[in-house]
């Protein structure tokens, strides 16, 4: 009796954690969210500005990002899944779901040296190989995960009818786990959103609207980054309202993949 | 691809069956050639990783070696770099968040396994790792403007007045500091350690639970039975949440101070490894200053590759008793 109601505490304790961020992060950030707030670029303090620039940074970074990291975190999945009991998908496994656990930063720091140095300058385009190289191993372990759960005989019907394996593997395998793998780059998406590190010094910020990738980009995350450590209660407000907006992209994801989940499983 | 053209009758799980068998096989070569080079790049990324960090780090590799690690003075201007300070604010902050998080953890996912009805675990789940959704600069701009105030006012005095007799609770309570650090990485690393710890309690089989019962122990002995074979995956779990606490970035270094220096009272300022590297390195001046950034990169990198192999290494040797 006793131990249970202490563990009910330290659930309902950390669902309340989560709820206390949550509602203030609304009740702090919805002062300042105005339409106006949302379009306009950062301005110096006093003159309002917003973060139109840093919406459209993130979409793009993440964009590209996605587009490497997405269909490559796949095939790697598919690989593990459907090919990888040997000694050579174990190392490869293991390596990618170690890598799930290296810290962002780091990629800042390798990527940095790899294209920062080596170009000269922060741009969009370090920007994004740090991001997809975050998102690659997500991608990879949910992938492996959802082929896996397709039944084998699924497998088998296929290949008696006279497929060849990459045939079952494209047309049968990988449509009937899409909606596992989606699900999974979906979140892969939202966790990369919420990446501020490795965006420091390879997109670096910036404080106009920009598009090409070989510019430094504005991003959500840097620029709540940048209001949250200045002194001016003013950007505060901004850091709080930008942060409602990140915050809520993000948990909209996660709750559309676990409404789409549970429709399915 | 050539064997694309051959055959095309395939859509929507219809079947055409009639293919050419040695382009067939011909298909299954490229395509296993094509997936293999994918999952060779993932392992090239990461000898990438070492060797670009590596080189890039050779200066202060070469000036200072092994010294390096215990050097204690951080001083950009004369150009001497020691990684202690920041080695003890990370190992500390990430010690006292995992303090903090496991037993919590653990009592969260006993509780949403063993005792809390499937209506309300199921929910109540999700909520909890929606903790793990919310980015790192959120739970710092928090910490900022919510946590540390709360510290500085209730409970740093209080800690004070109680236990000030202790040499971690003396000192100026800022707010700012190791324990705030502490704490925050503890509320981010509790979802994580949580999450394996459910996922192996549900890997117990049923019967193990019956049999216990059937004897005449109570649900709670049960569970203390249960915890204890699946010990060294709930080790694992925990190794996990340090792997995850050591590289956690922007919210600690928005709340922990930034100061590089070795101090027992939890309520000083300090720095991580993580932090130098966020703080310092576009300002970073000089090859040789950059040079020991890149290096604490490079440490992180291995430091973080070990812990969380280990952690999967105790993980994995559950699921396969289990199996």
């Amino acid at each position: 009796m006793i131990m249970t109601t202490l563990t009910a505490a330290c659930a309902f304790g950390v669902v309340a954690v989560l709820l206390l961020v949550l509602s203030y992060i609304a009740y702090q950030g919805i002062t300042s969210l105005t339409f106006q707030f949302l379009i306009e670029t950062p301005k110096p303090v006093g003159e309002g500005g917003g973060i139109g620039n840093a919406i459209v940074g993130s979409l793009i970074l993440l964009g590209l990002a996605s587009l490497v990291g997405i269909p490559f975190g796949i095939a790697v999945g598919t690989y593990l899944a459907e090919m990888g009991d040997g000694w050579f998908g174990t190392i490869v496994r293991f390596v990618a779901d170690t890598m799930i656990g290296i810290p962002s930063i780091v990629f800042g720091v390798f990527v940095y040296a790899l294209v920062v140095l080596q170009q000269g300058y922060f741009s969009t385009l370090a920007g994004c190989v740090a991001l997809a190289l975050i998102m690659i191993p997500i991608v990879t372990r949910t992938t492996e995960e959802m082929i896996r759960l397709v039944p084998k005989s699924m497998r088998e019907g296929a290949l008696a009818l006279g497929a060849p394996q990459w045939r079952v593997t494209k047309d049968i395998v990988i449509p009937a786990a899409m909606t596992g793998i989606a699900t999974g780059a979906m979140l892969s998406v939202a966790r990369v959103l919420g990446e501020t590190a490795p965006l420091l010094f390879t997109a670096f910020g910036s404080r106009f609207y920009n598009i090409y990738l070989d510019e430094p980009m504005a991003s959500l995350t840097v620029q709540i980054y940048n209001y949250a450590i200045s002194p001016f209660e003013e950007w505060h407000d901004k850091a709080w309202a930008a942060t409602l907006v990140l915050v809520t992209l993000i948990l909209l994801i996660n709750i559309i993949v676990r409404f789409i989940t549970r429709k399915k499983y | 691809m050539s064997s694309e053209t051959t055959d095309n009758g395939l859509s929507d799980g219809e079947f055409s069956v009639a293919k050419p068998k040695q382009n067939n096989i011909l298909g299954d070569k490229i395509f296993r050639f094509a997936l293999t080079v994918c999952a060779a790049i993932i392992l090239l990324i990461v000898l990438a990783m070492i060797a670009v960090m590596a080189q890039s780090s050779w200066l202060s590799l070469k000036e200072f070696g092994f010294g390096f690690l215990v050097g204690q003075v951080w001083d950009p201007v004369k150009g001497e770099f020691g990684a202690l300070p920041f080695i003890y604010g990370t190992m500390v902050s990430a010690i006292l968040a995992l303090l903090i998080a496991t037993p919590i953890s653990i009592g969260v996912a006993v509780f949403l396994v063993e005792q809390a009805p499937k209506s309300l675990a199921r929910p109540m789940a999700f909520l909890v790792e929606l903790l793990a959704a919310i980015p790192s600069v959120v739970y710092g701009l928090w910490a900022i403007f919510v946590l540390a105030p709360i510290l500085r006012v209730y409970v740093q005095p209080f800690l004070q007045k109680t236990l000030g007799f202790l040499p971690f609770f003396q000192g100026t309570a800022t707010g700012i500091g190791m324990l705030t650090g502490g704490i925050i990485l503890a509320i981010m690393i509790t979802p994580i350690i949580t999450a394996v710890v459910r996922d192996i309690l549900e890997a117990v089989p049923v019967t193990q639970r019956e049999a216990s019962l059937a004897l005449g122990a109570t649900k709670w002995e049960t569970t203390k039975i249960v915890l204890a074979n699946a010990s060294s995956g709930i080790a694992g779990a925990i190794v996990l949440g340090l792997g995850r606490a050591i590289g956690e970035t922007m919210a600690i270094t928005m709340i922990i101070g930034n100061r590089p220096q070795i101090s027992a009272s939890l309520f000083d300022p300090a720095y991580t490894i993580a932090s130098v590297i966020a703080n310092e390195f576009t300002e970073a001046t000089g090859d040789l200053y950059l040079s020991a950034l890149v290096e604490m990169g490079l440490i992180l990198f291995l430091v973080t590759f070990i812990v969380n192999g280990l952690a999967k290494l105790l993980i994995l040797s559950v699921a396969r008793r289990t199996a």
